[in-house]
């Protein structure tokens, strides 16, 4: 394979890098590399904020937006620099914190930065410049739209960036405060003029290849990594079929830990990121399928549109800079027993499409995790698609499912689940269990269906009695860990009790409204319009 | 500016003589137009300087990334990076390190152990118990044990993460919790003993007759510092046996020490700056201390530059943070709730080392009080050591240790009597001329708790919102609110008494611009602001005439930690010492050259108005400079009327107290523990602020910092191994925007410091930290309101969503 140097487009120029380890992420180049020091590392695992950059990427005409913020030609999203491989901005643009001023010429700072400053919105500035890239994605989404975040938006969309300092409320004012100044926008066209022009000139699949002085080789040489960027199905597929070894990569938002954490040897990369047709949400009839590589926060916004129900658990799911780097596809076959989209996924009966080659099967996704960590894929195969079977919502089926997903943990925003689940069940017309699933996440080395609890639901109808027994069943489905999320008895009695909170909610004398049953209920808006 | 041409060889008098900056408000502005509050339009127009909200000195810096933290610096060439090999033991014998490994691995150029430091292999602020490179004993898991220097700092990381497999070792038994260390008897420090009666016997007398008693228990976890900006020096050899240090650090003078100690050197030879630290909260007061030593050692070492930056998980895994406590407690108390007779020990987890376990025990001591007059009391403390972490300072330095009990001890008093806690409260606050004097002996002669309280308490509609409360409890099943109203009174002072002194420089350039260095340090709090703000008030200039630089043990020597809230009172009165010494040289030489009297002379709006004569600034100074009047200063300061026995804890530690009261209000998940914090309601005492807006800002983050601590921030170490389990921000978790409350109301309470500090303001970075005891409280209320009230809820910190349930489901048991 011919290799190529990365090409990608940061303060106006393309700039072309050669020579870095494969796995060398954003964040070491600005820094360490390119010296450009405002971006900061604060923990260097995606959960601080302040490494937030902002990448733009040429929009696809072919699928839909989804979540990312559209400027002009371009896409914005912001991510986290510090889990983000430097290979994978090939073909793309890298906004960050020093890019804002030059958007505002001649005024100093950009209206963002301004209000951060009038607002008292910093005080040791070490988070700041990941919050202000983090507002200035939300400004552009914004001033696309024609609209105006409210302060739960504004919490929301900064639920990825921690500051010790402030407690946020002027930070929160000045994401307000912010479109109080004349507009300053991106100027997109020369961005995506220069994307068009790495577009055109890079070959099918893009390969970089880099030594690695970790992996020193005889004659003191460094092992040569590569990093392998296929843009169509079927050059992914028979990159895959050819090297069932190499590790596959979508947003890094896991594998970028394993690295920098865990100086774990990943060898080769085969970048999910560029194939094209793995980013397609699409939606037929009764099943929305949603391509591996769409990033989760596409997915869920997806999945919301569908069952407004899962709202909360899209909007704790890890934080926006992780939601829109990490993929649902990743989030499924990484199999995490904490993943927080299994329990939801099992309790709509999802079903994954893997394909090794040119060969497709379908498996449901209950079938697909085999012990902790261990799931059924192939040597060769890869997930494709998750499909889940989502009734249009004009469909009898859709209104009859009674649907939850519950999450469990220490913090509200971007923390670890000690229990989720997936609650769905529907009642036939005399008010009995006619389909039912009950899905549970750190509740065992797994995601698993509580088969117990279920079973003494089926057939039987949806009242106290029944409930009360399929609490007691769940006590013999799982039999959970101890850690430092939550005790085991703990998990038990919680999962119990979320048991009895889908009753109240969803029985049918009386049903429970939300605002009586979830301390969260004030704290949901509406996504953001897709 | 208009004076570039300025040239040795041009006379003085051809000057522009316009001020270098004018007195517009707008002009203020280094970073753009700034929108004053409106209320404060009518002090600028006056030329106030203090008083007023200029934004944090590099608010621009920061929003643009352009503010130089320690690893933004630019490097020299030829820099190393460092990384440490941490203990995999919490207690055990170390027999050996394969060195030989450790040297093969890609990129390594230096490894270095105890063995190679020159001189003393300690950096403890106080007593001398703590290694930097552990020798011979492994004391916890975490201990740094090597130093590994490599061209990178991935490939310096990758060989320090084999310590496991290069260390060898015999492991030990550990000792892993504080309750564990007291039943053994192993203490840090000698255990403290503080005893006050009304007379001899009346505690055991007062508590066996008190028409009520209670007895109990309460635990509160450790916090993590979480500065944004972890731990980080860099370390430069110098000419002649010298060592330049960048750190970010609280302390940059103990740094010098520390590391000259370390080298055998004189302490000359070490300089330490630091221009700001992404956050410090008391973490890099002593522990910058042992990354300090490790860059100086490996620079010494090799003559080459070495950066040591940490990475999370290390920074988790090496460093202490804020002492978690255990109590045990009895109480008698009469039917009003006023408590006669109190008894309370407490066990602060020290971890491996003293640190300053010895002075956080002590404020924690000095504040078991909090507001309220305890005629008979006993207070013992004990700093167990652990095989932890060594834990260190946390704002607030024990003082919400000691004040959290006395808190959870009223709750519970209120509830057995069926009364509100805010009545009982009131009725033990301190009194004025009466039932005023604390525990160690001194007087509470600035109380303001009554009033302050009373107008929290209509503020925030707190008796409308108790009765809300319960209509909306007895109708809502699942959910559970809670109220709670707390106040605070926080002792300022280091209780080390030489510590509470400090120095500045000023420099009056000949442009009219004035730099200012101090020994304080920049962490977020805005210091700088503050002082430059004084300076330009006393010289009365623009704020953009005043220019800090970096904290510097080359300029101003000897500092005092910044700490224990201290930072602006003490470099604030220096720095001002040092500008009136200035101001009040070129007034005499105003008054010699244009008429008046020198102390008629005026300084404001960056004019100088004198007899019937009116000039720029720098037109003064300029002549001043030819006429050969020094233009720079120092200055010092004391904080008077000091004075502390350690051995009987008793003295006058503090110089005053501030006092600050909150509201909180809180909905209860009861199947599930989760909670949400509806609204906060804070008026906090910042004396006469000098900035409004960085003292709201110190306010609002104590708050929720604090929250945190409290409900959020779990520390879990592995019960076995005693391996910190929490270790980064994936499993340890600091509030986020959205537990920020949809309604917080933050406002300053009107109180002028009885004492002569600063422009009569007071510190305000430590104390607002207590004001979300309310929070806490207003979940156990909330818990309550599952037994109707008349069960107390046996709640611990942090109330985890787990805590809350075990709480609730404890309740539900008793009802």
């Amino acid at each position: 394979m011919n290799a190529q140097p990365i090409r990608f487009v940061h303060r106006g120029q393309i700039t072309e890098v050669s020579g870095l380890p494969v796995t060398t992420t954003v964040l070491q180049w600005l820094r360490e590399h390119a010296h450009h020091c405002g971006t900061k590392e604060g923990c260097a695992e995606g959960d601080c904020g302040a490494c937030t950059v902002v990448v733009a990427e040429l929009a696809d005409p072919a699928n839909a937006r989804g979540s990312a913020v559209a400027v002009g030609p371009l896409h914005l999203r912001p991510v986290n620099a510090c889990i983000r491989y430097l290979p994978t901005l090939h073909g793309k643009a890298l906004l960050t914190v020093e890019d804002l001023q030059a958007l505002a010429p001649g005024r100093g700072l950009h209206p963002v930065q301004q209000a951060l400053v009038d607002c008292h919105g910093s005080q040791c500035g070490f988070c700041t410049p990941g919050f202000a890239m983090t507002l200035y994605a939300s400004y552009e989404r914004h001033l696309g739209a024609g609209t105006r975040p409210t302060r739960q938006q504004l919490a929301d969309d900064l639920a990825g960036n921690l500051c010790r300092c402030t407690g946020y409320r002027p930070i929160l004012d000045a994401g307000q405060a912010m479109f109080e100044a004349p507009a300053a926008r991106l100027d997109a066209e020369p961005i995506a003029a220069l994307l068009r022009q790495i577009a055109g000139q890079t070959p099918d699949p893009f390969v970089h290849a880099a030594a690695n002085p970790a992996y020193p080789e005889a004659q003191g040489a460094s092992r040569l990594d590569h990093f392998i960027a296929p843009r169509t199905l079927e050059g992914f597929a028979t990159v895959r079929a050819e090297r069932p070894d190499a590790t596959l990569l979508a947003g890094a938002t896991d594998i970028g830990l394993w690295t920098n954490k865990q100086f774990r040897d990943v060898g080769d990369l085969i970048y999910l990121g560029d194939v094209r047709e793995l980013h397609a949400v699409e939606h037929d009839g009764a099943l929305l399928r949603i391509g591996a590589a769409v990033p989760l926060e596409d997915a869920w916004a997806a999945l919301v549109r569908h069952r407004p129900e899962l709202r909360e658990m899209a909007l704790r799911f890890a934080g926006p800079p992780v939601r829109h780097a990490g993929t649902l596809g990743g989030n499924v076959a990484n199999g995490s027993p904490i993943g927080d989209s299994a329990p939801v996924l099992l309790a709509l009966d999802a079903v994954l499409l893997l394909q090794r080659g040119p060969a497709l099967r379908r498996l449901p996704l209950a079938d697909f995790y085999l012990d902790y960590m261990k799931n059924a894929l192939q040597p060769g195969e890869f997930l494709r698609a998750i499909e889940v079977p989502l009734p249009g919502a004009d469909m009898p089926e859709t209104e009859a499912l009674r649907l939850r997903a519950y999450k469990l943990s220490k913090r509200y925003d971007c923390d670890i689940s000690a229990v989720s689940c997936g609650l769905a069940l529907r009642l036939d017309a005399q008010g009995r269990v006619e389909h039912v699933r009950m899905a549970f996440g750190g509740m065992a080395a797994v995601v698993k269906r509580a088969a117990g609890a279920e079973a003494a639901l089926l057939g039987k109808p949806w009242d106290e009695a029944n409930v009360r027994k399929a609490m007691q069943a769940l006590d013999a489905d799982f039999h959970p860990l101890t850690d430092l999320r939550a005790s085991s008895a703990y998990r038990q009695r919680v999962a119990r009790n979320l048991l009895w909170r889908f009753w109240l909610e969803t029985r049918l004398d009386a049903p429970l409204p939300s605002s009586l049953s979830s301390v969260w209920s004030g704290q949901l808006p509406a996504l953001h319009a897709v | 500016m208009p004076f570039e041409d300025l040239h040795m060889n041009k006379p003085f008098d051809s000057l522009p003589t316009a001020p270098a900056t004018g007195p517009e408000i707008a002009d203020f502005a280094r970073s753009g137009a700034h929108p004053w509050p409106e209320s404060e339009w009518p002090a600028l127009r006056e030329g106030a300087r203090v008083g007023v909200s200029p934004p944090h000195e590099s608010a621009h810096l920061h929003v643009s990334g352009q503010a130089t933290y320690t690893d933004d610096a630019p490097e020299l060439q030829g820099t190393l990076h460092a990384a440490l090999g941490l203990s995999p033991l919490a207690h055990g014998k170390l027999l050996g390190i394969d060195l030989d490994r450790l040297r093969a691995q890609p990129g390594v150029v230096g490894v270095f152990t105890a063995a190679d430091i020159p001189a003393v292999n300690d950096c403890g602020p106080v007593v001398h118990d703590d290694p930097i490179l552990a020798d011979g004993e492994l004391r916890y898991v975490g201990q740094p044990v090597f130093l590994v220097v490599a061209t990178t700092p991935t490939l310096a990381r990758r060989a320090a993460a084999l310590a496991r497999e290069v260390i060898q070792a015999e492991a030990l038994p550990a000792v892993l919790t504080a309750r564990e260390a007291h039943a053994q008897g192993r203490y840090v420090l000698p255990p403290m003993q503080l005893k006050r009666e009304t007379a001899p016997g009346a505690l055991e007398q007062a508590m066996a007759s008190a028409p009520h008693q209670l007895t109990g228990s309460l635990s509160v976890g450790g916090q993590e510092q979480f500065y944004l900006e972890g731990q980080v020096a860099y370390a430069m050899p110098a000419e002649n046996a010298g060592m330049r240090v960048l750190c970010s650090t609280q302390h940059p003078s103990e740094m010098q020490h520390v590391v000259a100690h370390m080298l055998g050197w004189m302490q000359h030879q070490v300089q330490v700056e630091c221009r700001r630290m992404g956050g410090g909260f008391g973490g890099k007061e002593s522990q910058s201390a042992q990354f300090a030593c490790c860059a100086a050692l490996a620079a010494h070492k090799l003559q080459r530059p070495v950066k040591l930056r940490l990475d999370r998980d290390d920074d988790f895994l090496i460093t202490g943070r804020r002492h978690g406590f255990e109590y045990d407690y009895a109480v008698g108390f009469d039917d009003e709730g006023r408590i006669l007779a109190y008894e309370v020990t407490l066990i602060a987890n020290a971890g491996h080392s003293a640190d300053l376990s010895g002075a956080v025990l002590t404020r924690a001591i000095c504040h078991v009080d909090n507001a309220y007059w305890l005629p008979n009391v006993a207070i013992h403390g004990f700093v167990a050591k652990t095989n932890t972490q060594s834990n260190t300072a946390f704002r607030g330095f024990g003082g919400p240790q000691g004040a959290l009990v006395t808190e959870f001890v009223l709750d519970a008093i209120a509830r057995k009597l069926g009364h509100d806690a805010l009545q009982v409260r009131r009725a033990n606050f301190y009194g004025i001329g009466q039932n005023h004097h604390t525990p160690y002996g001194q007087g509470v002669t600035d109380n303001v708790i009554t009033p302050l309280v009373d107008q929290l308490a209509q503020s925030a509609d707190y008796s409308a919102r108790r009765a809300d409360i319960a209509r909306f409890n007895a109708h809502s099943p699942v959910l559970k609110k809670g109220l709670a109203l707390t106040p605070v009174k926080f002792g300022i002072s280091f209780n080390v008494v030489h510590l509470n002194q400090a120095g500045a420089l000023v420099h009056i350039y000949t442009d009219g611009s004035v730099l200012v260095n101090h020994g304080g340090t920049e962490m977020g709090q805005g210091l700088n602001t503050k002082v430059a703000q004084v300076v330009a008030d006393e010289l009365g200039l623009d704020f953009a005439a005043v220019r800090c630089t970096a904290t510097d043990t080359h300029k101003v020597a000897n500092t005092s930690a910044t700490a224990a809230s201290t930072g602006a009172d003490l470099n604030g009165m220096a720095a001002q010492d040092a500008a009136r010494t200035l101001r009040q040289r070129l007034a005499a030489f105003a008054a010699e050259r244009y008429g008046g009297r020198p102390e008629t002379v005026r300084f404001s709006g960056g004019m100088v108005h004198t007899g019937d004569v009116t000039l720029p600034f720098a037109t003064l100074v300029q002549q001043a400079y030819v006429a050969r009047v020094q233009l720079w200063s120092d200055g010092f300061y004391t904080t008077p009327d000091l004075h502390w026995d350690a051995k009987t804890l008793t003295g006058h530690p503090f110089y005053y107290f501030a006092y600050g009261a909150a509201v909180s209000e809180v909905l209860v998940d009861t199947l599930t523990g989760e909670w949400r914090l509806l609204r906060a309601d804070l008026l906090h005492d910042a004396g006469n602020s000098l900035n409004p807006a960085i003292d709201i800002g110190q306010i609002e983050g104590a708050f929720i910092q604090g929250m945190g601590w409290l409900t959020l921030e779990e520390l879990v170490w592995h019960p076995k191994t005693g391996l910190l389990l929490t270790h980064a921000p994936s499993t340890y978790k600091i509030p986020t925007a959205n537990d920020c409350p949809p309604t917080f109301r933050t406002a300053l309470f009107s109180n002028p410091n009885a004492q002569p500090t600063i422009h009569r303001s007071k510190a305000v970075g430590e104390p607002p930290l207590l004001l979300p005891f309310s929070v806490l409280l207003a979940i156990r209320d909330a818990i309550s309101a599952v037994g109707d009230h008349r069960i107390d809820p046996p709640l611990r910190a942090p109330a985890t969503p787990e805590v809350i349930l075990d709480a609730i489901d404890a309740v539900r048991a008793a009802a």
